[in-house]
């Protein structure tokens, strides 16, 4: 069997063995309702309160502030639509980014229809939220700026400190989704004045279906979903027990090893693209040079369209994703790589490749080998590419 | 999500390259949907199709039709390759997932438009054919890299 080679650890990421072993009792002996008196209950009660420990201390939060959600998506609904209802005295405009995820854009665009008022904020062409246009888009009915830490796409960190401290000085409260960036990147949220912040814990190696969305006291946003008394009343539900152990198992290994971790995937990643831009000319690396995370690559391959690129990687036991049209189920390339002015045709050749610990040099010059004949044997096929010669010649 | 013959023409594509002095050109797409289309045709003096090539930029099922279209024309007369509708590119594909129908239109449209060029450098008519309905002109944007 061919090998498999895993370079979409953006979409998701292999649960631990760790984080299973630490699940599996309590889906079958400590199985107790948290919510329950009885002493059988008190296992799982707790294991839930260590949980929420273990997330709080990673981010520099107090426990009372970390509610458990099925997810980042969830986490961010939450986060937007609860703060919109509760500050709706105060006003109804929203600031956000134009290349959040769908999470929060979708979100947004729902408000819209509901009556409030959002602002898109431009990007540059790495992908960094102008702070400028930030700052002139405040308004008085300004409730909430919501812009992540770090984009899905393209990996760019954003400057949230900066952000952070004007939503303070303005008395806005400040939302950002941080799906990729946690357990990848250091974050606290009082030096960066966040305010929310949502997390997903199968994006750092814990299982799927469980996120985390902290709230800072004094945030008074509501219950979402409503039905029972967990989450301090925020979020009911029973509790989802063994997802919770595991995020918080995720979380403690994830922490303890990131530096490490990061420092490794880094390493790889710039080999990954030193080879791949001195190797395959007409490819442009999109994403901040610096600001951004240790295992995202991008490139947009120029005449050539992205799910072609991926069937001919899967057929080489190669895992990556694309933004083009045919992948993202519309016509039109991935809103981010648009965000940061590629042309439409630039945008439908886009490859990402983000790499875990487990990422080794032998696969990544694997990958890039494939890549080359790859590119090449579409090129040939691609009449854009035909053109470009024929016009090169004149 | 394809079928095992559009991975086959995905995979082997037939008929993949250009004709020099082709008798009638056809490209149809535009790269901003993510697909073109291009179509070579060589056609002898009784209107047989002698030859055709395609080029395509697009995803698994626009190469898997460009080559299944191809295939399905040679030899053909040109009245006979006015019968390769994107219906039966797609039957001959064994189908294809709802949302990559369009990818089997711009096969249709791309053998209809190289026809068009022939017949309009021949002075014939070929019955049916209509004008296409787009093209792409020159590319608007060259940037370097």
């Amino acid at each position: 069997m061919k090998e498999l080679i895993y370079l979409d650890n953006a979409a998701t990421t292999k649960t631990r063995p760790e984080v299973v072993e630490a699940m599996l009792p309590y889906f079958t002996e400590r199985y107790g309702n948290p919510s329950s008196i009885y002493d059988f209950s008190s296992a799982p009660k707790e294991a839930v309160a260590n949980a929420r420990e273990t997330i709080a201390k990673s981010i520099g939060a107090k426990t009372n502030e970390i509610y458990f959600t099925a997810g980042g998506s969830e986490s961010d609904n939450w986060a937007i639509k609860a703060t919109a209802d509760a500050y709706k005295a105060k006003g109804n405009h929203i600031i956000t980014s134009k290349i959040e995820h769908h999470a929060v854009l979708h979100t947004c665009q729902y408000l819209e229809d509901h009556g409030y008022e959002v602002t898109y904020l431009d990007v540059d062409e790495d992908g960094v939220v102008d702070l400028e246009q930030l700052k002139a888009a405040i308004r008085p009915t300004t409730i909430l700026i919501s812009i992540m830490f770090a984009n899905n796409e393209i990996g760019t960190i954003e400057p949230v400190r900066e952000i952070g401290v004007i939503a303070k000085e303005h008395g806005i409260l400040f939302h950002t989704d941080a799906v990729q960036a946690y357990a990848h990147e250091p974050i606290n949220v009082d030096e960066c004045h966040i305010d929310m912040l949502s997390a997903s814990g199968h994006k750092f190696n814990g299982p799927k279906g469980i996120g985390f969305l902290y709230i800072r006291t004094g945030v008074k946003i509501r219950s979402f979903i409503h039905g029972g008394a967990q989450e301090r009343k925020r979020r009911a539900g029973t509790e989802n027990v063994p997802g919770i152990v595991g995020i918080g198992k995720a979380a403690e290994l994830a922490m303890e090893t990131l530096a490490e971790r990061a420092a490794k995937e880094r390493e790889l990643r710039d080999y990954l693209i030193k080879r791949v831009m001195a190797e395959i000319p007409y490819t442009r690396l999109n994403g901040h040079p610096t600001k951004h995370l240790s295992n995202n690559t991008n490139f947009a391959f120029r005449f050539i369209e992205g799910e072609s690129m991926l069937i001919m990687l899967d057929g080489q036991g190669i895992c990556g994703s694309s933004g083009s049209a045919c992948t993202s189920g519309s016509l039109d390339p991935s809103h981010v790589l648009l965000a940061i002015g590629l042309p439409h045709e630039i945008a439908h050749g886009s490859l990402r490749l983000t790499l875990s610990e487990e990422t080794t040099k032998e696969q990544i010059d694997f990958v890039v080998d494939s890549l080359k004949s790859i590119v090449e044997r579409l090129r040939s096929m691609s009449p854009l590419y035909e053109d470009f010669l024929n016009k090169q010649k004149q | 999500m394809y079928t095992e013959k559009v991975m086959d023409h995905f995979q082997h594509p037939r008929n993949v390259g250009e004709i020099e002095n082709a008798s009638g050109m056809g490209t149809i797409g535009n790269a901003k949907c993510g697909d073109i289309m291009r179509i070579y045709l060589d056609i002898d003096e009784n209107q047989i199709i002698r030859d055709v090539k395609f080029k395509t930029f697009g995803c698994g099922a626009a190469v898997a039709t460009s080559s299944m279209a191809t295939e399905m024309v040679k030899g053909k007369s040109v009245q006979e390759a006015m019968a390769v509708t994107n219906k039966a590119v797609m039957e001959a594909l064994d189908g294809l997932p709802p949302v990559k129908v369009h990818c089997s239109l711009l096969a249709e449209e791309a053998i209809h438009a190289a026809l068009w060029d022939y017949a309009a450098k021949n002075g014939i008519k070929i019955e049916g054919l209509e004008k296409p309905k787009s093209d792409i002109g020159e590319e608007a944007e060259e940037e370097d890299y």
